[in-house]
């Protein structure tokens, strides 16, 4: 009775709702209070603490969580909150290249980015990182400066280099990964399961782009600037511990819009579509520009490129 | 982006058939219909193309409602403006350029190509394309400029004058937004970071 028997609650508990057998109950109650001494966070509840890694819940189970944490995030901001699990595409491989020449900057991806998917407010957490280059040296990153902040840009003799996640084709961050709570969707997407990562940052250890993100603390995300509409595995709110990062704003391109970067650049740095499409930008950019990969010697094959449109 | 009009843009020949040779025959892919003429491909190609309305100075359009070629006759000297349009700073290679190489001196309600043929403004892309054919190239096929909109299906593009100023082109320099918090800048605060 005691040995053996937190095992299979674990497998019911998903699906019943507190109330149910006595049994049931006390044993819901029990894991709640393992739970809580095991996170020291008295709010997480005993279905949270037992699901399971997302790539391996049920149809039923998905739902369920989805469910619950719609439910969690009416409590937590007084306002409804959709969230997704839209399937990537079939024939569709997300590729991503900037234009180098154009980039004047300005910092409106960052926040746009920052409004779109939900990050923490306070610290802002934010998932591109505009660096400030010299002409002179080029693509330079000993030359780099991100806190760069004159009254208007671009500056003389200076250029500008967003990097975010680069989506690679062999992610170290995923390799790393001791929990598998980070992986490569089929459509190219980088993503992680919030509820299954357990905080350790070797991730953000192994990206060499600085690409993932961490929260230290609380999100603070003021429920009016909360956007509603998220996805599973992009951005729905996230809890405090968990680490973060670009997904090329998966709610938005598994319907076919642009990511909100791409939306917002005033100068149409940012070219986004379809890498088996022989039709797209993307495919243009790639035959026809000369583009490059950042630190492509460390073969993690990026499917975000940078060019020169002149 | 509200205002946009939708509007299928027909083409001159003879930029469709410079849209082949530019590799986008691969539009053709999805199994044509028996060999179609050569014009329809560029057609397809301008397909769900949206362009706004130029954006025009606050009550300055139409431009016939002054230069109606009877109180205000067309004079063709090149001079300092100062009745008019002294707001207008033409850095848009001045030594060889005046007003009347690009607007209309018989109709001021269009634009005019170096063949003569009129344009309207929202066509302008044809008169900037005459000599910057290859930012023209790359703007029809989606690379030059900004596209909105959704990556698999109809995009809105942007004029060029939408971006640049005709008479004085060069992107303007923008306010840059708040840079990120440097860490040591980060305050501790209840419920953060311990």
């Amino acid at each position: 009775m005691t040995a053996q028997e937190p095992i299979q609650p674990a497998e019911g508990c998903a699906s019943s709702t507190p109330g149910g057998g006595s049994r049931r109950e006390f044993l819901g109650t029990a894991v709640a209070a393992v739970a809580t001494a095991l996170t020291g966070c008295g709010k997480l509840s005993h279905e949270e603490f037992l699901q399971h890694n997302f790539r391996e819940l049920s149809k039923d189970e998905v739902r369920d969580v989805i469910a619950r944490l719609e439910r969690e995030y009416k409590e937590k901001y007084g306002r409804e909150v959709k969230v997704t699990n839209t399937a990537p595409l079939p024939g569709v491989i997300f590729g991503y290249a900037l234009d180098l020449s154009r980039c004047i900057g300005c910092r409106r991806c960052v926040h746009a980015c920052v409004k779109e998917n939900n990050q923490s407010r306070s610290p802002e957490v934010q998932w591109i990182r505009v660096l400030e280059l010299e002409k002179e040296e080029g693509v330079n990153l000993q030359h780099a400066d991100q806190y760069y902040d004159p009254a208007e840009v671009p500056r003389e003799g200076h250029f500008y280099m967003p990097v975010q996640c680069q989506q690679c084709k062999k992610p170290p961050c995923v390799k790393v990964c001791p929990v598998g709570a980070t992986w490569r969707e089929k459509d190219g997407i980088t993503v992680v399961d919030y509820n299954w990562c357990i905080g350790c940052r070797y991730c953000m250890a192994a990206c060499p782009y600085g690409a993932r993100h961490f929260n230290w603390g609380e999100p603070n995300l003021p429920p009016d600037q909360v956007n509603p509409d998220t996805h599973y595995l992009g951005n729905r709110p996230r809890p405090k511990g968990v680490v973060e990062k670009c997904t090329f704003c998966i709610q938005r391109t598994r319907k076919g819009l642009y990511p909100a970067c791409v939306e917002i650049c005033p100068t149409g740095s940012r070219k986004f579509g379809n890498l088996l499409d022989k039709t797209s930008e993307i495919r243009y950019v790639l035959e026809n520009k000369r583009v490059f990969k950042l630190k492509e010697e460390l073969n993690t094959q990026p499917n975000f490129f940078y060019f020169y449109g002149v | 982006m509200k205002e946009l009009l939708v509007r299928r843009l027909s083409l001159p020949a003879r930029t469709a058939g410079l849209l082949v040779t530019l590799g986008l025959a691969a539009l053709a892919d999805p199994p044509a219909p028996p060999p179609a003429p050569l014009p329809t491909l560029g057609a397809v190609a301008q397909e769900g193309i949206q362009v706004p309305k130029p954006p025009f100075s606050e009550g300055i359009f139409p431009c016939s409602s002054c230069h109606d070629g009877k109180s205000m006759k067309v004079n063709p000297q090149r001079r300092e403006l100062t009745g008019m349009h002294g707001d207008i700073v033409l850095n848009h290679g001045p030594e060889s350029r005046w007003c009347l190489d690009c607007h209309d001196p018989a109709n001021r309600d269009r634009l005019r190509l170096a063949s003569g043929e009129r344009i309207g403004f929202d066509t302008s892309y044809q008169l900037c394309g005459q000599c910057h054919g290859d930012k023209f190239r790359d703007w029809r096929v989606g690379v030059h400029g900004k596209r909105t909109g959704s990556w698999n299906g109809a995009k809105q593009y942007l004029l060029c004058v939408n971006c640049h100023n005709p008479h004085s082109p060069r992107f303007q320099a923008l306010k840059p937004m708040p840079p990120p918090t440097r860490p040591e800048q980060i305050q501790a605060r209840k419920g953060g970071a311990r």
